[in-house]
Formats: structure tokens, C-alpha cells, sequence
């Protein structure tokens, strides 16, 4: 029989076991993406734990203007996604949060169901749209076909958020003579930033992210976005291995969203349960 | 400054009848509390007043204009919230300034005013901190000076002391007291408190269930509650009650129900037959709760020094008759038949 | 009678949800009704604005090729598989994380590297760490002698599907952990302490009081990552190619669209797999009762 200390003791070890092992596993895949990088030539195909920091691979990266093409493409389009779905979200969260009237419920199952669409449903219709506004192989058609599944998301966390609010500064807002506009622009966005920051951050991420739209409304390579472009890197020869250089720009173009992650640590977490549990 | 008259006001949301049909006419410069149980629609009434809900029926003068199409802000009215509603991100003095600037007064207006009505509250040190930063009773007397600095003909107070402390509250009772004296403006109040009502009200207004039971001063809802309701609301402890045909001798011609007050009670040698349940020594006063041959519990009081046989003897209950009240069966005082 | 608030209220609301929904009747509403439309055409993508109507053929046609049955097997293998391993494993950590532990921060915070990385560079990193020849796994098992010769995941029959359900499992975890702690953290203390007190074990405490409060966060975590296991396409596109082995339906109807040009087909696949979805959110929804509030 062991002791009450004793068994306490052997459960706190076991549990840090267990933390340690999670870590590992989250972490040692991004870790050997870092580690490869690093490796050139021969190197690369060497198991060994230690990186070498040959800054070749990042040299070529840097180097390519299609690379750095889509770098600039996917900030830009990520970007602009974030901002417009951000502005139309706070307008709506507003109305779903703040205001009654007769078919709210409605409206925001609508928006609900919208989030769960497929995107591979609407891709022959999204085709058509976008060939017809001109935006075929355009960053503009990923901006606007992004907003597909960015505007529900943020609308519904955003509204969660505007309902944590008292009502009773809507009220005082009213009292003290505000339109329903200067009640939102003074009062509730100066209240907004960290709700903004923490969704804005999460719809950036789900658009920098985004895959099979980007792959198929764009032509050229000047005008792909970074998952895309890493998803076509391809070695000269079929028995060249790019993984030098995959791995380098996976690691560009994820540490700047793991660093940003890691600082607003605590929003993402109140981010994405937000709509999830409360609502 | 204006008066106050509701004809006839109603409130539904949806199949529930929230204010049915009230009819009230509040003078200028009254201080008029509106009490009752939680849910009588004691906030819904005031709320429709401020002007933050509609009217689904009936009317509102103020200053004998007609009131209930236009907006809150242009009725001149101000309302004190029950949470204060303080801007959380504004200085003190944006708060208070805010409706100013919202109407696009000039700056340097809205800082003259607003310096003003912090000085008069005694908040004038506090003017460039957040709410956050503020205690209970001064964040009490930034949400007053924001209803103050409109000069607004009738204020409303929705039960704003109820998040303070007892000291506080004390001491804002007074505040708002003071305030009503030197101002000389309507003010319409909210409480569920009954000393806060007896305290500061002219006149005070019993509501139950959407309709008003009983308008009078303290003094006369005190002394002539119109019903068994307001009889039992109005008073602390409560009213004792036992059926007419329990209390032999008390009798009121139409009363089948009888009411008398802790205070008017004393143990005697005879009178009503009870037993001693148990004595509570409040420190000023002791509070000594009887049963009754039939079982009911009545209250009583007595002085602290006052001489109380020990829980489970047998004891008698006297009052004069004149502190007897009688009610009917559909529970309306019974006048005392003058004598 | 005066409704002056609630019909000002109305209209405010309406003004200000309006840009919203414009936004999204223009890119939800209207394109998902166009790819039914031409669900129902021969419409062809080099050349889409000629075609003509077949009924209901294409709809037909996809559930007579072979290769959409295998897709849609694969994708409910992977669906069922996935969801599964991460809600236990979403769980273990999430109550991991809600104790007072030494490395909790470290693990709070390395939790959201796999969910923060873009789904294209996780398929890479597991590609090459997944290699036959070079890749790091293959080398660390042979190191510990078990196996002898590098596998070559992704092309093993038995493996490929798999490997994805892995790399998959790896990637959103972190996501059902969230939003369990989320939910973990809203129990009240005092509950299971009473419950501890009463001397009820730690493995009672968590079937009888924990599980049942955590049903709604479980239950809408369960729901999201299902409607997105069944959409899935980028990373079984990046690892398995255009392999059958790992075929999920998005491909497969992207496919049909895309590479044969087929958009009638196509938009009758895609057809199929908003269908797909969502029959599961309704029949999630109902079994894992989320409209209901949980007691407590």
C-alpha cells in the first residue's frame, strides 16, 4: 500500500510525463521542418538531430520573385479578407447582439448554415461569379470567395462577444442622445479591440490557410498565394527531392502566424470558443 | 422642470401584459418612488417614461407635452441605471460630458458644465480616471452627474443603490435627498427597498402586477393602507394577519381578515392566547416571534431592555383596538366604523 | 398606440445587417444555387456558356462510377477515424491541461502550433518526415528494430488512408482541446469536490459529473470538426495526389469540374457532397442534442 505523499508523487510524475510527451508531438514536427531547412545536398538525406544552419535554401527562397510574389499576394489577400469581413461582421454582430426585431433567430441559423457549407459546392458557381466580375486569375476573386467562410465565422464570434456587453450602455448611450450609429462607432468599438484582434486574427489564419479556392481561381504563378505555390513546388527532375526548399518556406511562412499566435495566446483561445460554447 | 401624468399606460411583450392601464399625475418637483415586488413592472413603468420602452398603450405627458412617439433623449429626462452604465473606455468627464458632445455643444461649454455638476458631487478630483478606477460610490455619483449635467426636467433612478454597501447607502440616501432639495426637480424613483422609499419620497406609488395598488405620502400608506397588499408591502416587520373569526373580540363589521402591526402589540395577562417561539436581540430593539392557537406566526417588538419570558411559555397578546386593521374578502380595508 | 422604439430598432437592424447580407447572397446563396443549376446541364468548363439540360443524369452518373463510392468510403473511414481519435485524445489533454501541473504553459502554448500552421505546409512537413528513404520516422523505427526496410506510407494500401487520419489527428486536435478546456473550465469546483469529499474515485468523478457537463462542448466540437473531416481536401490532395487510396469526395468532384472539365458532373458531385454534409449536421445535431442546454 502506498502512501497518500507516495501515490501523489508518482501521479505529478506521470503527469509531467504525459505534458512532455504532448509537447514533443505537437512540437517536433515543426521542429524537423526547422531542422531540414537548414540541411543542403547530402545533408538533408542524414538523420540527425542537430541543424547544420546552411542558409542556402533561404537564399534561393528569397531570391525567387514568384516566391516572394506569393508572400505578398497571400498578405494582401488575407489582409483585405480580414478587413472586409471584420467591418461587415461588426455591423452585423451589432444588429444579432444588440437590436431585436422580428426574424433575428433566422438570420443568424442562415449565417450558421453558411458556415458549414462544403467549398467544394459552391466552386462551379464561384467559377462563374468570378469569370463574370472579371477576377479570373485575380487575387481580388480570393478576397471575395474567401469571405465565404470568413463572414459567417466572424459574425458569429463577433456577435457572442457584443452580447457580453451590460445592454444598459446601449440604454445610456440612448439616454445621452446617440443614433444607433454613433452607439456602435463610440461606444462599443473602443470596447471592441480585443474581440477584433482575437477574430481578426482567427479569420487571417483561416484565409492566409486557404487551399482549393486559391488553387483553382488562379492561372499563374505570379499570382498564387504561399499554399498553393508550396504545394506546387516541384524539384527539376523527378529524382530531385525539393524538400530543402519546402521546408524553408514553411518555416517563412509560418513563423510570423506562430509568433503572432503565441502573443495573442489567451485571445485566440476566448476567439474560438467564443461562438462555440456560449453560443 | 415639469410634471409627470401617465393616462391609461400599458405595456405587452408579446401575450404578457407587463403595465396594464395606469393612471398616475406626479407634480413638478415631486419626488415620487415607485415600489412593489420584483416583477409588479415597477423598471418597465419608469423605462417607459425614460423613453426606452414604447407604449403599447395609453399616454405620457411631461410638462404637458405629449411624450410617448418622442425619443428618449428629447423628452428631458435623465435616468441614473441600477449598474451606473458608465462608459467603461471614457474618463470621468467624457462620461459625464457625453450626451453634451453628442449634441454638439462647444467644448469648452461641456468642460465648464461638467466641472460644475463634479463639483457639486464632490467628484471634482476624479475627473481624468476610468471607471474602473473608481469605488462604488463615486462610479454612483459619476452615473448622477451624467443624468445631471443634461439639466433635465425629470430625473429617473432605476433602484441605483441597490449595488452599495449599507453605509453607502446610507450616505447616497442622503446625497439624492440633498440633491432633490437644492434642484427642486421631479425625480421619480425605483426601489425595492421600503426604507429607501419611506425615506426620500413626497409620495410613493404601490404597484403589483402592472397596476398601481395605493398612491399616498409614507404617512398615509403607513397609517391607512388601502388593502391587505400595500398593508403587509408597507412596514417592517410585516404586518400580522389572522382570520377575523381567529381573534375573538376584534371584530370589524365586513372583515373577515385582520391585521395588526409588531409595533402596537404587547404582551399582556390576557388577550390573545400564544406561545413564545423564540427571541431575537437586534442590539436597539428585540424582535419576538409568536404562535398562535391556530398556528399562525406573528411578530412583535419590544424594547431592549424589555423583561421576555423564555421560548415556550404561554403569553397573551393585547393592542388597542385602533391599531386594529380589517380587510374584506377580496382583500380591501374595512373602514373603522367612526366611533 | 406607439411602437416608435422597436420600429426604429427594425430598421437599424436591417440597415446595418444589409452589407452582410448582400456579401453573402452574392457568394453563398448564389453560387451554391448556379452549381445545382448547372447540376442539371451538360455544361462543359472550356466552354460554360453553352450546354444543355440532361435531368437528373449527371446525379445519376455519379453514383454509377465506382471511383465516388471509393471516395466517399474513404472519406467516411477518415471521417469516423479521425473525428474518434481526436475527441479521446482532445479529451486527455484538455483535463492534462486543466490541472495544476509543471509544463502547463509550455503545452497551453505548443498546442496551437499544429492548429496555426497552414494545412499545405503540415502535408509537406509529414510528407518528408513520412519519406520512405530519408524521412526521420522510417529511420527512428529501424533504430529501434521495428522494421527493417524504410516503408513507403502513402503507396501501402493499408497504410495511405491512415497516414492521413494521423497527419489529420495531429493538426486539429488542438482544436478539440480548446474548446473541451473551454468547456472543462465553465464546471464548477465545487462540484467535484463535494462529489470528492463524498469520497466518490477520481474515475467515477469524471463518468458520472465531468462527461455528462462536458456533452455541449463536446457535442459542438464533435459537429464542427465532422462537417469539416467530410469536406476535406487539401490534405489528402497534398499527401495522397490523385491516388484512389486516399480520395476524398471534395477531390473527386473537383476533379470531375476542374481536370475533366466536366462542370454538369461535377456540379452534381459537389451536389452530392453538400448533401452529404448536410445530412450529418442535422442528424449530429439531433443526436448530440445540441439545442439543448446542458443541466447544471
Amino acid at each position: 500500500m502506498l502512501s497518500q505523499r507516495a501515490r501523489r508523487k508518482t501521479g505529478q510524475w506521470a503527469k509531467g510525463f504525459a505534458v512532455a510527451l504532448t509537447v514533443i508531438y505537437t512540437i517536433f514536427p515543426y521542429y524537423w521542418a526547422i531542422n531540414s531547412s537548414f540541411k543542403s545536398g547530402q545533408q538533408l538525406f542524414e538523420v540527425n538531430l542537430w541543424p547544420s544552419l546552411d542558409l542556402v535554401h533561404y537564399r534561393a527562397l528569397m531570391g525567387d520573385p514568384d516566391f516572394i510574389g506569393s508572400i505578398l499576394n497571400s498578405v494582401i489577400v488575407a489582409s483585405s479578407t480580414t478587413f472586409i469581413a471584420l467591418a461587415l461582421a461588426t455591423f452585423s454582430a451589432y444588429a444579432l447582439g444588440r437590436l431585436e426585431f422580428a426574424g433575428k433567430r433566422a438570420v443568424l441559423l442562415a449565417f450558421l448554415s453558411v458556415s458549414m457549407f462544403p467549398q467544394v459546392a459552391v466552386l462551379s458557381g464561384m467559377f462563374e461569379l468570378i469569370r463574370w466580375l472579371g477576377l479570373y486569375n485575380h487575387v481580388g476573386s480570393l478576397v471575395l470567395a474567401y469571405l465565404l467562410f470568413t463572414l459567417p465565422f466572424t459574425i458569429w464570434v463577433l456577435t457572442s462577444f457584443m452580447r457580453e456587453f451590460p445592454r444598459e450602455l446601449s440604454e445610456a448611450a440612448m439616454m445621452d442622445g446617440c443614433s444607433h450609429w454613433r452607439t456602435l462607432t463610440r461606444i462599443y468599438l473602443p470596447l471592441m479591440g480585443p474581440a477584433l484582434a482575437s477574430t481578426g486574427l482567427l479569420a487571417f489564419i483561416a484565409a492566409w490557410n486557404e487551399f482549393l479556392f486559391a488553387l483553382t481561381f488562379i492561372l499563374t504563378d505570379e499570382n498564387r498565394t504561399i499554399p498553393v505555390a508550396i504545394g506546387l513546388i516541384s524539384g527539376n527532375s523527378r529524382y530531385e527531392f525539393p524538400f530543402g526548399p519546402v521546408m524553408a518556406a514553411s518555416v517563412i511562412v509560418t513563423l510570423p502566424l506562430i509568433v503572432l499566435v503565441l502573443i495573442f495566446q489567451r485571445k485566440i483561445v476566448s476567439g474560438l470558443t467564443a461562438g462555440a460554447v456560449k453560443g | 422642470m415639469a410634471s409627470v401624468t401617465l393616462t391609461g399606460a400599458q405595456k405587452r411583450f408579446g401575450n404578457v401584459t407587463v403595465i396594464s392601464g395606469v393612471d398616475l399625475q406626479i407634480a413638478d418637483g415631486e419626488f415620487v418612488v415607485f415600489v412593489g415586488p420584483s416583477g409588479c413592472g415597477k423598471s418597465t413603468l419608469l423605462r417607459m417614461i425614460a423613453g426606452l420602452e414604447d407604449f403599447s398603450g395609453g399616454s405620457l405627458q411631461i410638462g404637458g407635452k405629449h411624450m410617448e412617439d418622442v425619443m428618449a433623449s428629447k423628452r428631458g429626462v435623465a435616468m441614473v441605471f441600477q449598474s451606473y452604465a458608465l462608459y467603461p473606455h471614457m474618463t470621468v468627464a467624457r462620461n459625464i460630458g457625453f450626451a453634451l458632445e453628442t449634441n454638439g455643444m462647444p467644448r469648452a461649454e461641456i468642460a465648464r458644465k461638467t466641472r460644475e455638476v463634479a463639483e457639486l458631487l464632490k467628484i471634482g478630483k476624479l475627473l481624468d480616471r476610468k471607471p474602473r478606477e473608481l469605488s462604488g460610490g463615486q462610479r454612483q455619483r459619476v452615473a448622477i452627474g451624467r443624468a445631471l449635467v443634461r439639466s433635465p426636467d425629470v430625473f429617473l433612478f432605476d433602484e441605483p443603490l441597490s449595488n452599495l454597501d449599507a453605509d453607502l447607502r446610507t450616505e447616497m440616501r442622503a446625497e439624492i435627498a440633498r440633491l432633490h432639495k437644492e434642484l427642486g426637480v421631479t425625480m421619480i424613483y425605483v426601489t425595492h427597498d421600503q426604507v429607501e422609499a419611506m425615506t426620500l419620497a413626497d409620495r410613493i406609488v404601490v404597484l403589483r402586477e402592472g397596476r398601481i395598488e395605493q398612491v399616498g405620502t409614507p404617512a398615509e400608506l403607513y397609517a391607512h393602507p388601502a388593502n391587505e397588499f400595500v398593508a403587509s408591502f408597507i412596514g417592517s416587520p410585516r404586518m400580522n394577519f389572522a382570520a377575523a373569526a381567529d381573534v375573538p373580540g376584534r371584530g370589524m363589521g365586513g372583515a373577515v381578515k385582520l391585521g395588526v402591526r409588531p409595533e402596537a402589540i404587547l404582551l399582556s395577562s390576557s388577550g390573545l392566547a400564544a406561545t413564545l417561539e423564540r427571541v431575537e436581540d437586534l442590539g436597539h430593539e428585540q424582535l419576538i416571534y409568536v404562535r398562535l392557537e391556530n398556528g399562525r406566526l406573528w411578530t412583535l417588538r419590544a424594547a431592549k431592555d424589555a423583561d421576555v419570558p423564555q421560548p415556550g411559555a404561554p403569553i397573551f397578546l393585547d393592542w388597542p383596538d385602533a391599531a386594529t386593521y380589517g380587510f374584506d374578502a377580496a382583500g380591501r380595508a374595512v373602514q373603522r366604523s367612526a366611533a | 398606440m406607439s411602437r416608435v422604439l422597436a420600429r426604429r430598432e427594425r430598421r437599424a437592424a436591417w440597415l446595418f445587417l444589409a452589407p452582410a447580407i448582400v456579401v453573402l447572397l452574392l457568394v453563398a446563396a448564389w453560387p451554391l444555387s448556379k452549381t445545382f443549376y448547372l447540376s442539371l446541364t451538360d455544361a462543359n468548363f472550356g466552354n460554360p456558356d453553352q450546354y444543355g439540360f440532361v435531368g437528373l443524369r449527371n446525379y445519376a452518373d455519379v453514383l454509377d462510377d465506382r471511383l465516388w463510392w471509393k471516395s466517399l468510403s474513404n472519406t467516411l473511414f477518415f471521417t469516423v477515424a479521425s473525428v474518434g481519435i481526436e475527441t479521446v485524445l482532445g479529451i486527455a489533454i484538455a483535463l492534462l491541461l486543466n490541472q495544476a501541473i509543471p509544463g502547463r504553459g509550455m503545452l497551453r502554448a505548443s498546442i496551437l502550433i499544429p492548429w496555426a500552421i497552414p494545412v499545405v505546409v503540415s502535408a509537406k512537413i509529414w510528407e518528408w518526415m513520412l519519406h520512405d528513404q530519408f524521412g526521420v520516422i522510417n529511420a527512428v523505427l529501424i533504430h529501434l528494430g521495428v522494421i527493417e526496410r524504410g516503408l513507403a506510407w502513402m503507396a501501402e494500401p493499408g497504410l495511405a488512408l491512415w497516414v492521413i487520419v494521423f497527419v489529420d489527428v495531429w493538426i486539429t486536435t488542438p482544436f478539440m482541446v480548446l474548446l473541451i478546456l473551454a468547456g472543462l473550465q465553465m464546471i464548477s469546483k465545487e462540484v467535484l469536490e463535494a462529489a470528492y469529499v463524498d469520497g466518490v474515485p477520481a474515475w467515477r468523478r469524471f463518468i458520472s459529473i465531468t462527461l455528462p457537463l462536458l456533452r455541449p462542448s463536446i457535442g459542438v466540437a464533435v459537429l464542427f470538426r465532422t462537417l469539416d473531416a467530410l469536406r476535406m481536401f487539401d490534405l489528402s490532395y497534398v499527401l495522397g495526389g490523385n491516388s484512389q487510396k486516399t480520395m476524398t469526395v471534395s477531390i473527386y468532384a473537383r476533379n470531375q469540374l476542374v481536370s475533366f472539365q466536366q462542370m454538369g458532373l461535377g456540379s452534381a458531385a459537389s451536389t452530392w457532397v453538400f448533401f452529404l454534409v448536410a445530412l450529418a449536421a442535422i442528424l449530429l445535431i439531433g443526436l448530440l442534442k445540441l439545442h439543448k442546454p446542458a443541466e447544471g
